[in-house]
């Protein structure tokens, strides 16, 4: 089996082809940096990985940087839009408005306490044109070619739906893997909907490496989201229940497999969690 | 005008806003006993102002928050109608920062909370919150399947007192105009299925009449 240059992730295909197609002969051209080994494990997709080198964004609330279970942040930024559809990124010194931004990321870096963790805020400008930050938000994430990207949030507003749906596929393109939260409620919000993303729900296992599979999508797969201690705003642990702290075990695991695998494309890396899920190859 | 007439007529009866708010206030008094929490409470989201107020409450400040209101970013209510997400939280008491200073404000700080956002259509009217429920049940999936039926009735409610006050508002700041069509409106509404037709011709006519004499 060949073994896969853990230093870089290769750049993704820059060139367009030809009608999209693959011409005789040049089937080489896209030969694969690595072999499907025989059986995919456990051991095989993350034994021994720490997330290191792996880019992880938290698109969230903010993160307070200084919660023991957070540990450093490589970057924190505050996403706004002007009256005039303006969009700034700026860097973020207010930390977490909520703490749900500070559960996610303690949640990662629990699972994963190599990776590089950056928090994207794009909440706290009040109610009224948070659709716009979020889509900004999501933008400027997916524009910075993170490895991974949490979001345990989504918005039930139809007419961002479209431009969600592009980004995301820019996303999984671009070799970002987006994670995102189901809807806690039986409603239709987006990005979790759409087929180029990780979609989580709950399962009530106590084991934070226990996920599943769902054959039955929308949502993809399940993770530890009952009864969850988290970070909290002013280093303070409690525990919460949601969706939302799913999201991030997935992440988690996102990370810790591409930090082992970094040639990995999104599907694949979808097609390993599918294998080694609880209920399918996880179990043994 | 005419979008707000319509909206004024299909409100129904005028000064409706009474009932509306006792329907909210018996879901909090029904998820309070259902959950056996200390408290709960439901929120509207005032979108001009952009923040939430207190609609109903029942337990812990029921009688003095209603009316109150916080700004819509702030704690966890917040998080919940910006990201239309419901939360569960079981334990609050070890964060300082946690919504205390609303919390405090409110005469009642919540060790655990569940929140809820009121959806309707692809609208967030609000939030609906139950505060402490006794330490002996651990929260599972099952109950938050059961926030959300609670979450379905208030949001129905909350849409309906929202639809009063904005017929209300039209009736109170359009004049006697507006009042005198709203009526008209409704009485047509309650005519006889035989009489409705003609009435209808008749109004028909008359708007016809009174837009030729515009023009000429």
């Amino acid at each position: 089996m060949a073994q896969p240059d853990p230093e870089k992730k290769p750049a993704a295909p820059s060139e367009p082809r030809p009608a999209w197609s693959l011409p005789a002969g040049a089937a080489d051209s896209i030969a694969l940096p690595v072999e499907w080994p025989g059986e995919v494990t456990r051991e095989w997709a993350w034994g021994g990985s720490t997330g290191k080198d792996v880019r992880v964004c938290i698109l969230d609330s903010g993160v307070d940087k200084d919660h023991p279970l957070v540990g450093s942040l490589a970057r924190s930024v505050a996403v706004t839009v002007g009256p005039d559809e303006d969009v700034q990124v700026e860097d973020d010194n207010e930390g977490d408005l909520c703490g749900h931004g500070t559960a996610c990321a303690g949640i990662v870096r629990s699972l994963a306490p190599d990776v590089e963790l950056t928090s994207v805020r794009v909440l706290g400008a009040g109610f009224s044109g948070s659709g716009n930050v979020l889509l900004a938000g999501l933008r400027w994430a997916v524009e910075q070619d993170f490895d991974v990207i949490n979001m345990s949030l989504s918005t039930t507003k139809r007419q961002l739906a479209a431009i969600l749906h592009e980004l995301t596929d820019t996303a999984y393109f671009r070799r970002t893997v987006l994670v995102a939260s189901a809807h806690n409620m039986p409603v239709e919000s987006y990005p979790w909907r759409f087929s180029s993303v990780i979609s989580v729900g709950s399962h009530e296992e106590p084991d934070p490496m226990a996920f599943f599979y769902n054959p039955d999508p929308p949502v993809e797969f399940f993770a530890k989201g009952v009864d969850v201690e988290v970070a909290w705003t002013n280093g303070a642990r409690i525990r919460c229940t949601g969706n939302s702290f799913a999201t991030p075990h997935m992440s988690a695991l996102c990370a810790l497999i591409l930090g082992k695998h970094p040639e990995l494309t999104p599907f694949q890396l979808k097609s390993v969690l599918y294998l080694t899920s609880t209920n399918v190859g996880g179990g043994r | 005008m005419s979008e707000d007439l319509k909206a004024a007529v299909a409100a129904g009866v005028v000064g409706s806003e009474e009932s509306f708010r006792a329907l909210l206030q018996s879901v909090v008094e029904v998820a309070r006993a259902i959950f056996g929490a200390q408290a709960s409470s439901i929120f509207l989201l005032d979108e001009e102002a952009d923040e939430l107020v207190f609609e109903a409450v029942a337990g812990e400040g029921a009688e003095t928050l209603v009316g109150t209101r916080f700004p819509s970013s702030t704690g966890v209510a917040g998080w919940v109608l910006v990201t239309r997400q419901p939360m569960v939280i079981e334990d609050v008491s070890e964060d300082p920062r946690f919504s205390k200073e609303i919390a405090e404000s409110t005469g009642y700080v919540p060790k655990g909370l569940m929140a809820v956002p009121l959806l309707h259509d692809e609208d967030v009217l609000g939030v609906l919150e139950v505060l402490d429920r006794p330490e002996r049940s651990q929260f599972s999936l099952v109950e938050m399947d059961l926030l959300t039926l609670f979450a379905n009735q208030a949001a129905i409610a909350l849409d309906l007192l929202r639809r009063a006050r904005r017929a209300e508002q039209v009736l109170t700041t359009s004049g006697e105009g507006a009042d005198a069509v709203a009526r008209f409106a409704t009485t047509i509404q309650e005519l006889p299925e035989e009489r409705r037709e003609p009435a209808l011709k008749l109004v028909a006519a008359l708007e016809e009449v009174l837009r030729n004499d515009e023009g000429g």
